[in-house]
């Protein structure tokens, strides 16, 4: 199997990154502070005042780690890489479904009935875990979207049109965020779920979330680009300049098994607390910087945990997951196999 | 045959150990480094160094770029000796080196085999045999390049070049001895695309389950 290589993540204001033979030196105020071997690294992702020297962004790009920078609240600003890998075929061949209805619309709709089946299963274990000190009207909800999201998910299955698909996935969302809130256990209502909002997060649940889509869609990118996809050209997303509608794809699917599940036991285990957020004076709510560690942290461990992949039936580390989809996704598009198989994880 | 459509020598070897790896080396550019390509490489690095050494009357030159028209292949040799020939000339001797034991496949050969077209077009001049040196055990074994060898490199090259100029990856069935011992093994998933498995069923039976 594949290693999993770690994503070096640097936040601290002022930090300066350099080469030194083959290994990453993390520096702050020209104190050494970290340094890592080139070879353990897949990707290296800084937030915020941090700088790399050219040597070093020469050596990440040339060992093939793609370097990508984001601001201080995770908005991405660049990425640095080498030469692009893979076919120019097979994009060919991505291009070519893309433009296609049945064939685009048979890859969409795996994605979006594996999306409403992990969301599902997201909802099940919070039933299972502490359904019992739900109130019976919350309980009652719960169960309700369950039964309602193995329903869409069924018709998405079937579904032919594209349009309509990305309405079972709005339909599935809807239903989920509307229940989201009662699979966290915390009662403080600092921490309360007022329903899905983004740009700005509106609460603590949805600031946690959007950053950990931030750093997720960041590796559906990189695994894209790992197997020769081109990251913006999308099936489910419609292509729009500057939006990496494939990673988009790609991360749908993920999403609940590898993010939902970490913000939710993240809270619900007091990880995180209402100190660690910042609510500004228009009701936005931030991460706060100091505690992006604490997030960037369990997100790495996260990663390093291992499943067997259902499709594949191989043991796999989490972290390793948005490759592995990204290279069936090409085999699929290659004709290796007859669709995709998206990612469904009990 | 214009230089864009020359193909890779290395190519007819992955043809003839699998066509799938072959198309996902030189279509997919796909590679997978594992321990056996790392030794290889380090090995080739050394013999692949352009150098050209003197001993006893054979001129032992490593690295010479080769091109066969008749072919269609183009590629580099690890080293060809050349041999003092009874009219003073040089009689080039193309001598490949190969980790681990010799084959029961033809691949190695027909490699060779291929390198002989390449230098007798490029010296002018016919070559009747060549060596491949294996590291286990070391030794040469001495290959004629005789009508059975060259009708054989003929039908591999004029079939690898249909295969990459179709652009598709063809499907291959999963073989123990052959996949357990390819480095591409996790990019090709034989069990996978190769067994016709359905996604779309295991898609189906998700949803009941």
């Amino acid at each position: 199997m594949r290693k999993l290589l770690n994503t070096l993540y640097v936040s601290t204001e002022g930090a300066y990154l350099r080469r030194d033979g083959l290994n990453v030196v993390v520096e702050v105020e020209r104190v050494e502070k970290l340094r890592v071997p080139l070879h353990l690294l897949g990707s290296v992702a800084v937030f915020g005042q941090v700088s790399l020297s050219p040597a070093l962004m020469g050596s990440l790009a040339e060992a093939g780690i793609v370097t990508a920078f984001f601001g201080t609240n995770g908005r991405f600003l660049a990425r640095v890489e080498g030469p692009v890998s893979g076919n120019v075929l097979l994009r060919r061949e991505q291009y070519r479904v893309m433009d296609d209805g049945p064939d685009c619309t048979r890859i969409a709709r795996a994605i979006v009935a594996a999306k409403s089946l992990n969301q599902r299963s997201v909802l099940q274990r919070a039933l299972r875990d502490h359904g019992s000190a739900l109130t019976d009207a919350a309980r009652d909800a719960v169960i309700a979207a369950i039964d309602r999201m193995q329903d869409i998910a069924r018709r998405a299955l079937h579904e032919t049109d594209l349009d309509r698909l990305r309405g079972h996935e709005g339909e599935a969302a809807a239903l989920y965020f509307g229940v989201f809130g009662h699979a966290l256990r915390v009662t403080d209502p600092a921490l309360a779920f007022r329903g899905r909002s983004r740009r700005p997060p509106m609460d603590v649940p949805n600031a946690l979330l959007s950053f950990l889509y931030t750093l997720l869609v960041h590796d559906c990118r990189g695994a894209l680009e790992g197997v020769g996809l081109d990251p913006a050209a999308g099936f489910l997303h419609r292509m729009r300049p500057g939006r990496p509608s494939l990673a988009l794809d790609l991360m749908e699917e993920l999403r609940a098994p590898l993010a939902d599940r970490l913000a939710l036991s993240m809270l619900n285990r007091r990880e995180l607390v209402a100190g660690d957020f910042r609510i500004m004076e228009n009701g936005a709510v931030l991460l706060a910087e100091d505690s992006r560690k604490t997030v960037l942290t369990a997100w790495q461990e996260r990663k390093r945990e291992e499943i067997e992949h259902p499709f594949l039936k191989e043991r796999t580390s989490l972290g390793l997951l948005p490759h592995l989809q990204a290279s069936l996704l090409a085999r699929a598009l290659r004709g290796d196999l007859d669709t995709y198989p998206a990612l469904i994880w009990r | 045959m214009s230089d864009a459509d020359l193909i890779a020598l290395s190519a007819l070897q992955h043809f003839l150990f699998c066509p799938r790896q072959c198309a996902l080396i030189h279509i997919e550019q796909a590679w997978a480094e594992n321990a056996a390509t790392a030794e290889g490489r380090v090995a080739h690095e050394r013999v692949h160094a352009v150098e050209t050494e003197v001993r006893r009357g054979v001129r032992t030159v490593t690295g010479m770029p080769l091109r066969s028209d008749r072919l269609g292949v183009t590629g580099i040799a690890d080293v060809v000796e050349l041999h003092r020939a009874v009219d003073g000339g040089w009689r080039p001797y193309p001598v490949e080196h190969k980790r681990g034991r010799p084959k029961a496949h033809r691949a190695d050969d027909v490699q060779l085999c291929a390198q002989a077209f390449a230098l007798e077009e490029m010296f002018g001049a016919e070559i009747t045999e060549g060596a491949l040196f294996y590291g286990l055990p070391r030794r040469r074994s001495v290959i004629v390049f005789d009508p059975v060898l060259r009708d054989l490199t003929r039908e591999v090259a004029r079939s690898t070049r249909l295969l990459l100029a179709a652009g598709h990856t063809p499907r291959m069935a999963y073989e123990k001895k052959r996949c357990d011992a390819c480095s591409l093994i996790e990019i090709c998933r034989p069990r996978i695309t190769g067994a016709e498995r359905s996604a779309a069923d295991w898609l189906k039976a998700q949803l009941d389950a």
